[in-house]
């Protein structure tokens, strides 16, 4: 800080320290109260009736049966919702059709549209008194409160992360690279596989894990569709919500403890990864500046 | 390869990029597409190599009509104004990626002794370990340069190859591209807005304007017979000076050129800045010289007539000029076009 304030520089807003200070403590404050606190509390309640009771509450079956489900809802949404992703960016930023423009807005409803809507919205279709419930009956085909309503649930609500990383980027990097590629002679899955996507493959894991953060942690249109059939629809937010709402604290905490857990895998994974390759992202990410 | 447009036509929307353009490319000749941005000779490179389709007209190779074949298979080595180099892949990689994806199997030697060939054409033995981003802007170029080269293309097409290059390096790199198409003799198209660039490199020059061709030639003839206004003021410094045609001869003020072929009336005399004479004493056209600019070449000098129109002439690097200097100027030659 001496450093800079030793040399003349033109005035910048948080030059005086009482202001910069006061900033700085605010940012702190509120981090603590919004942030950490309530990370703190999820682990202190967790263990507040001692290890054997966390230890009884993950490992009871309903518990267990939660994080399976969650882990299947993420197992299938997270890929397809991936394909879909690089398919639709792929389309949208390399080529040029009717209808382009109507497809990117289509891509962000489910961010626009509250989960509650969207899974009401289910309900109306596939629900006994929707549009094709006497169909589904008729066939003995389970969809809401049963699996695939949550996979399905999970899916619409996650169905953008992916191709929004990868949207602006492969806006920036243009279609030279492709046409290059194309005009040496490689077919459109040659052209994909060797050049399209080994330079969006960062945003790519970014978004496949924001998605994937996302499917696991998703609550309202899961809890409209799910049925919340405990050891049989319930997945891991909605068990917590049930915990807590017989009275179980720490069971609820022990159980949010797992999501947290994986939240912070799921970010030092990211950072991990972006580190192992971060010499080669740097590298790219100028080329492709000075390229455009 | 001979190339051949039939009436090619290509639209944009509503927007004509080429407008009905008919073009005979000898084989190995090296052809100069020139114009301003918005002239069309960018969309016309893009329809040759297949990048784009035309809506209208025929594109022939040799005697094939290519006007449907895809970019893939069309055989083309179509170098980018941004070079385009696949930056997650070193240098060698990038050369040998065509003769990888070919249909032509060549084995992982053959591929090897290729690259190493392309790189000592190119002059950048010892770089194939790099990456694109390790490396100069004219170095990248002949990498792309060289890629494009590796799959034997029919012919070769660039698009604004050293637009993106600093004066110096553009000028090494235009004898160098010219040496290395007199030593492949590969037809070869290429795309510039710079007229300085189109006449050093090209046997032949194309210029366009709103998408159809307005003249060409070879460089000696659009430089001494520019067939319109448009190719006299593109392809350099041109003054402009109002004139009245009678009975084949203009006349501007005290001086007068000759002027067959132009209508009577109401004519633009075109003078290059090195046609015109600078003396103290008359006849002439009276002007006062407003600033000079000093080249390495000689002394480029900006006057203003008397009837207030603006005159550029070059004088030797010796002569005294200043400005508030007023005198006469006289026309070596110049080109009457009618109109104005």
């Amino acid at each position: 800080m001496s450093v800079f304030s030793a040399h003349r520089k033109p005035p910048r807003v948080g030059d005086n320290p009482v202001f910069r200070r006061g900033l700085i403590g605010i940012v702190l404050v509120l981090v603590a109260f919004v942030i950490v606190a309530p990370l703190v509390i999820i682990g202190v309640e967790a263990f507040s009736k001692g290890w054997a009771v966390y230890r009884d509450t993950i490992t009871h079956p309903d518990t267990q049966h939660a994080i399976m489900l969650t882990v299947l809802a993420a197992l299938i949404a997270v890929p397809v919702n991936t394909a879909f992703g690089i398919a639709a960016a792929w389309a949208i930023t390399k080529f040029d059709f009717w209808g382009r423009r109507f497809l990117l807005v289509v891509i962000e409803i489910p961010f626009s549209v509250s989960p509650i809507v969207a899974g009401v919205a289910y309900l109306f279709v596939y629900g006994l008194q929707g549009l094709f419930g006497p169909l589904l009956e008729a066939y003995d085909i389970k969809i809401l409160f049963a699996v695939p309503g949550i996979i399905i649930a999970s899916m619409f609500v996650t169905a953008p992360f992916v191709a929004r990383e990868l949207i602006p980027l492969m806006q920036a990097q243009g279609r030279d690279l492709e046409e290059a590629a194309t005009s040496l002679g490689a077919s459109g899955f040659r052209t994909f596989f060797a050049v399209t996507l080994p330079n969006v493959k960062w945003a790519l894991l970014y978004g496949v894990i924001l998605c994937n953060a996302r499917v696991m942690g998703e609550f309202g249109a899961v809890s409209v569709v799910s049925g919340n059939i405990r050891g049989q629809t319930n997945t891991l937010p909605l068990h917590i919500e049930l915990l807590y709402h017989d009275y179980q604290a720490a069971g609820a905490f022990a159980s949010a403890s797992i999501l947290a857990l994986i939240a912070v895998f799921t970010i030092i994974a990211k950072v991990a990864l972006e580190r192992q390759g971060a010499g080669r992202v740097r590298k790219q990410a100028n080329t492709a500046e000075k390229a455009s | 390869m001979k190339i051949r447009l039939e009436n090619v036509v290509k639209t944009f929307q509503t927007f004509r990029a080429v407008k009905d353009v008919s073009l005979d490319i000898e084989s190995g000749e090296l052809v100069a597409l020139l114009g301003p941005s918005g002239s069309g000779k960018t969309t016309i490179l893009r329809m040759v190599a297949g990048l784009e389709y035309s809506d209208g007209g025929h594109i022939y190779f040799g005697d094939q009509d290519a006007t449907d074949i895809p970019v893939r298979d069309r055989g083309v080595g179509f170098v980018f104004q941004h070079y385009a180099l696949f930056p997650h892949m070193t240098v060698a990689d990038n050369i040998a990626f065509g003769m990888k994806v070919s249909k032509v199997k060549r084995d992982r030697a053959a591929i090897d002794s290729r690259v190493t060939d392309l790189l000592r054409l190119v002059r950048l033995e010892g770089l194939g370990d790099r990456f694109p981003a390790q490396i100069s802007g004219g170095q990248r170029q002949r990498v792309a340069l060289a890629r494009a080269l590796a799959v034997d293309p029919k012919v070769l097409l660039l698009d604004e190859p050293f637009g993106a290059l600093d004066a110096n390096v553009r000028r090494d790199l235009r004898r160098w591209l010219r040496e290395i198409h007199s030593e492949l003799g590969i037809t070869t198209l290429f795309v510039t807005h710079d007229q300085e660039e189109a006449l050093d490199l090209a046997d032949r020059v194309v210029i366009l304007k709103d998408g159809q061709i307005v003249q060409q030639g070879t460089p000696e003839e659009v430089c001494r017979d520019p067939q319109s206004a448009f190719v006299m003021k593109f392809l350099g410094d041109a003054n402009v000076i109002a004139a009245e045609v009678r009975d084949g001869r203009a006349y501007a003020g005290e001086i007068s050129v000759h002027a067959v072929g132009v209508a009577d009336g109401r004519a633009e005399l075109y003078t290059r800045p090195a046609d015109l004479n600078w003396s103290t004493a008359g006849p002439g056209i009276a002007a006062t010289i407003a600033r000079v600019l000093d080249r390495p070449d000689g002394r480029r000098v900006l006057a203003t007539t008397g009837s207030g129109e603006p005159l550029e002439f070059d004088v030797e690097p010796e002569r005294v000029v200043k400005a508030g200097e007023q005198g006469f100027v006289t026309l070596r030659r110049a080109k009457v076009f009618a109109g104005g």
